[in-house]
């Protein structure tokens, strides 16, 4: 990696990486007296992975939680595209361009697929109640429109068999595509994906590898990710923050991340004295 | 051989989300319509209308209300019975302050003012969930109820506490009061139905209805994806109220003529609306449909053979059909919690492979 | 003391009276939900069904007399004999145990793991089924119960608190049944706590309260524990359908008691048991004082809504009620 500067930087197989996107400072996140995260700082460029790991407990998907706007900061505050952002409701949030999948996926069970990805377009859909009730003239014409964006979306993800199918009969590794799918859906600037690849097995991980990949490389979308499994960790991510009991203990590209002794400790485990 | 959708291709995303996207199931409809319109109206008589088609009309009316609500936005009520009364009185209060505006306005009018009241009621579900919702629902009901019994002003200060609909025509043929033709109930009722249910169904199937359902199958995530609750929340009580205020105008002009709240939209009226949905099925317009027809033919039928056709004691064959509904609720939500609308598509999928069916 | 803060305080005594009765059909409710997550809308019904079966067996009425009747023409209503309170109860109580028994085997079993929402319009079912059972089984006409309870004013409490106000005042009006029935809802509670806090079953039912999973990977018997959980309520509700049964007849409204538990339960939290007394205690001394000040101006009956709208008020600002646990939402 050449030099870092808050305009970009070019990575190590020769991308170009934007400026910040987004940049988190000194947030601080407390439930009643047990301290989530503790002062953690660290930025987003545009363009790149960037991959949040840690023990468990760690905090990582209670980060997650507060780009995504589900939790507010006790203290510290959050800057999207340069300017500082507002305590605002999550769906406020996802409205300014940030998408995300979860952890244990958190689809809309009794919808079928099509209408999951269709629902993730929710804050693009611009007709009113009045013209939905009588079908007429705009809110046809926005249906079949996003109806095109999604079926694009669906090819993409290789899912158009199942694009009818309720998603509560789909298998796990198709669910988590899917809810990858209704993440895309919103065209978001950027995306936050919570263990995409946690209880797959090997083929599966392949196949979200590549849907990772093709996303940043196709749609320019800049990626957040955690994860748990390493090797993904480092072959994906352009650079890595690593967390370890709420505190940040290491920041940078994998390779310098690997070195870091705070991190090895923190993963070995080292007796706190 | 009949039941097939092979061969019928879509070329546009419009006709692959259509209401019937099987010609079959297309042609069904039309001739229901056709039945519905053209032929019941000239056979119908007053025993027919008053007991099973009237109510059915304006109980499916408000079955899709409380199926917009409940089902497709999961948020339980129980107090469907308190805003068919708010529908009613509205429509009561404009009917005598406004005689020479149509009855179909004021009934219209009266569906706006339940939604209203609706809202008001739906606040607190952006704050509370589940059942603790349904109870605050309760609230409603029992305000509500006790309002229209107390304040004269609602009932004009009649001496009896009730309220009778006036004389109204539509067209020139006479829809309320004691005089009207059991096919011109029959037919207003009809044409509310068939225009409600087909607004319902552009709305479930589309980003409002999408919003409702993603609430109700994961408020927390909906919200982190860009739904908006408070919006989704409130829209799905404002229609559901409006559809509630409609059936309740209509329960009240149309089919009773004259109404004493507590007797007319009590508690139990809530249940039997919640039990029609349920049999009927929960997210689905037809489910109500089947639903509203199961629960009012019921008591008919039960009626016709247990105290006509045996002779038994009216108050038995009452309390055979508080058994027969309950038991019903309960097989239903085990074996079959989307209902007969479920038990329906089942059949059709298999109908639709007989008679080879691998 | 001037006689109308008196008579305000009369008021909230037998505000307290009736609270304590609400509290007692409250309990079953927490109990239920406690150990099986499942919001019970049959409470009152049971209550309902139990006091009509005391009765009936006191009355040594014939079970499904109307039904035979109607079926083979014959016309026979009683056996003719009349058992004492205590043997009717003892026998209302085991019946109590076989519906739970019969509730476990055909609806609960086979509802393990849906939603709550779903669990709650089974048990609506559920009370639309028993209703119209006990109706069926025992007829619906209002009957009267009687196991011997105290009746009437109390005119110890009458003669020693007349000293306390003016030439009008008499003395607080409070009904012997109530004091019977505040005692022995204290009774309950302190004995259901050292059930539950002391015995085995109690601890296994706490255990299946706080995680069914886990309770069943230690090997505690889920089934077991609903049958217990459900026949203790149905004890509460016949406790309950005693009380009010003697008040004021075995009659449906009877089961509408269970609509004013509701209430009861949003303000004390569902799964606190200190909640739904002191819960039933605010929502009965709030009632009956809003009634005796507010209500002569709006025309009365107030008492229909009241619980209901305050409960409301009150969830809008503390969502989780009284004494529940703050909700900390997860993604």
């Amino acid at each position: 990696m050449n030099k870092m500067t808050s305009e970009g930087y070019t990575t190590a197989d020769g991308r170009k990486i934007g400026g910040t996107l987004m940049e988190m400072k000194n947030i601080t996140l407390r439930f009643g007296g047990v301290v989530a995260i503790k002062d953690i700082s660290f930025d987003i460029h545009e363009g790149e992975i960037r991959a949040i790991i840690g023990p468990n407990g760690a905090g990582k998907s209670s980060m997650l939680n507060v780009i995504s706007g589900f939790y507010v900061p006790s203290e510290g505050e959050v800057r999207f595209r340069g300017q500082k952002r507002p305590q605002m409701r999550p769906y406020q949030v996802a409205q300014q361009g940030i998408a995300r999948t979860f952890q244990n996926i958190a689809l809309f069970k009794g919808m079928s697929t099509l209408d999951n990805i269709m629902t993730g377009r929710i804050t693009k859909m611009k007709s009113n109640m009045a013209q939905q009730a009588l079908w007429w003239g705009a809110a046809q014409r926005e249906e079949d429109e996003h109806r095109e964006a999604v079926e694009k979306i669906i090819d993409f993800l290789e899912i158009q068999a199942i694009r009818k199918t309720p998603v509560g009969r789909l298998p796990y590794g198709l669910q988590k595509r899917v809810e990858l799918g209704r993440a895309l859906a919103a065209e978001p600037k950027l995306l936050l994906l919570d263990e995409p690849m946690a209880g797959m097995n090997v083929e599966e991980k392949e196949d979200m590898s590549r849907f990772i990949l093709d996303v940043n490389d196709e749609f320019g979308t800049t990626i957040a990710l955690i994860e748990h499994d390493m090797g993904v960790v480092m072959d994906l991510s352009d650079r890595v923050v690593v967390m370890d009991y709420g505190k940040k203990i290491g920041d940078g590209t994998p390779d310098e991340v690997r070195g870091n002794q705070e991190v090895i400790d923190a993963y070995l485990g080292v007796s706190h004295d | 051989m009949f039941y097939r959708e092979a061969g019928d291709f879509k070329t546009s995303y419009g006709s692959d989300s259509q209401t019937f996207p099987i010609k079959f199931d297309r042609m069904r409809y039309y001739v229901v319509l056709v039945v519905a319109f053209g032929v019941v109206p000239f056979i119908i008589n007053d025993y027919w209308a008053n007991a099973v088609f009237v109510p059915f009309l304006i109980y499916a009316i408000a079955a899709i209300g409380l199926n917009i609500l409940t089902g497709y936005c999961g948020q339980l009520s129980l107090g469907t019975g308190g805003f068919m009364a708010v529908g009613a009185y509205a429509c009561y209060k404009l009917m005598t302050a406004f005689p020479e505006v149509s009855i179909v306005i004021h009934v219209l009018l009266a569906g706006g003012v339940t939604a209203g009241v609706g809202v008001l009621f739906g606040l607190p579900s952006l704050r509370i969930k589940g059942f603790y919702l349904a109870v605050a629902t309760l609230a409603a009901q029992f305000f509500l109820v006790w309002l229209f019994n107390k304040v004269p002003w609602f009932y004009n200060n009649s001496a009896s506490g009730q309220i009778s609909a006036p004389e109204r025509t539509v067209f020139g043929v006479e829809v309320t009061g004691a005089n009207t033709d059991a096919w011109a109930k029959y037919m207003i009722c009809l044409v509310f139905l068939v225009v409600l249910a087909w607004v319902a169904r552009n709305l479930t199937r589309g980003t409002v209805g999408r919003s409702w359902m993603a609430i109700r199958d994961m408020d927390i995530a909906a919200e982190i994806i860009g739904v908006n609750p408070l919006k989704a929340k409130l829209t799905a009580f404002a229609v559901s109220s409006f559809f509630v205020g409609v059936a309740g105008a209509l329960f009240f002009s149309v089919y009773l003529g004259a109404v004493e709240v507590g007797e007319a939209f009590g508690i139990n009226k809530s249940f039997l609306v919640l039990f029609m949905i349920i049999l009927g099925g929960l997210g689905s317009i037809f489910g109500s449909l089947a639903g509203a027809a199961f629960l009012v033919l019921l008591p008919v039928l039960l009626k016709n053979v247990l105290v006509g056709g045996l002779g038994w004691p009216t108050d038995l064959a009452a309390h055979l059909e508080l058994m027969i509904v309950g038991a019903l609720i309960i097989v239903f939500l085990i074996a079959e919690p989307h209902g007969m609308a479920q038990l329906w598509r089942i059949a059709k999928e298999k109908l639709r492979l007989w008679p080879f069916p691998h | 003391m001037p006689d109308q803060l008196l008579f305000a305080m009369e008021v909230m005594l037998n505000g307290l009276m009736a609270g304590v009765l609400y509290a007692l059909v409250a309990l079953g409710f927490v109990l239920i939900f406690k150990a099986s997550g499942i919001f019970n809308y049959a409470q009152g019904v049971m209550a309902l069904f139990a006091a009509l079966t005391l009765v009936g067996l006191q009355e040594g009425q014939v079970p499904f007399a109307h039904l035979i009747n109607a079926i083979f023409g014959t016309d026979i209503h009683h056996f003719g004999w009349h058992l004492p309170a205590l043997v009717a109860i003892i026998l209302t109580i085991g019946v109590m145990v076989v519906l739970a028994i019969i509730v476990e085997k055909f609806v609960l079993k086979h509802l393990v793991n849906q939603e709550p929402i779903i669990l709650f319009m089974a048990t609506i079912g559920l009370a639309y089924f028993l209703e119209g059972f006990g109706d069926v089984m025992w007829g619906s006409e209002i009957k009267m119960l009687d196991v011997g309870l105290p009746q009437g004013a109390s005119f110890w409490v009458e003669e020693n608190t007349a000293w306390l106000g003016g030439e009008g005042f008499y003395g607080f009006f409070i009904d012997k049944l109530d004091m019977v029935a505040a005692v022995v809802a204290a009774l309950l509670v302190i004995s259901l706590t050292i059930f539950s806090q002391y015995s085995k079953q109690g601890r296994a039912l706490r255990a299946v309260a706080d995680d069914h999973q886990a309770a069943l990977s230690v090997g505690i018997s889920l089934r077991f524990i609903w049958v217990l959980v459900w026949s203790i309520a149905g004890f509460v509700a016949l406790v309950a359908g005693i009380m009010w049964g003697a008040k004021s007849g075995v009659q449906f409204s009877l089961s509408l008691i269970a609509l004013k538990a509701l209430p009861v339960l949003m303000l004390g939290g569902f799964t606190s048991i200190p909640g739904a007394i002191v819960g039933g205690l605010i929502i009965g001394v709030g009632e009956k004082l809003f009634e005796f000040t507010i209500g002569p101006m709006v025309g009365g009956a107030t008492e229909n809504w009241f619980a209901y709208v305050l409960a409301l008020l009150f969830l809008v600002f503390r969502p989780q009620g009284l004494f529940g646990e703050k909700i900390i939402e997860r993604v």
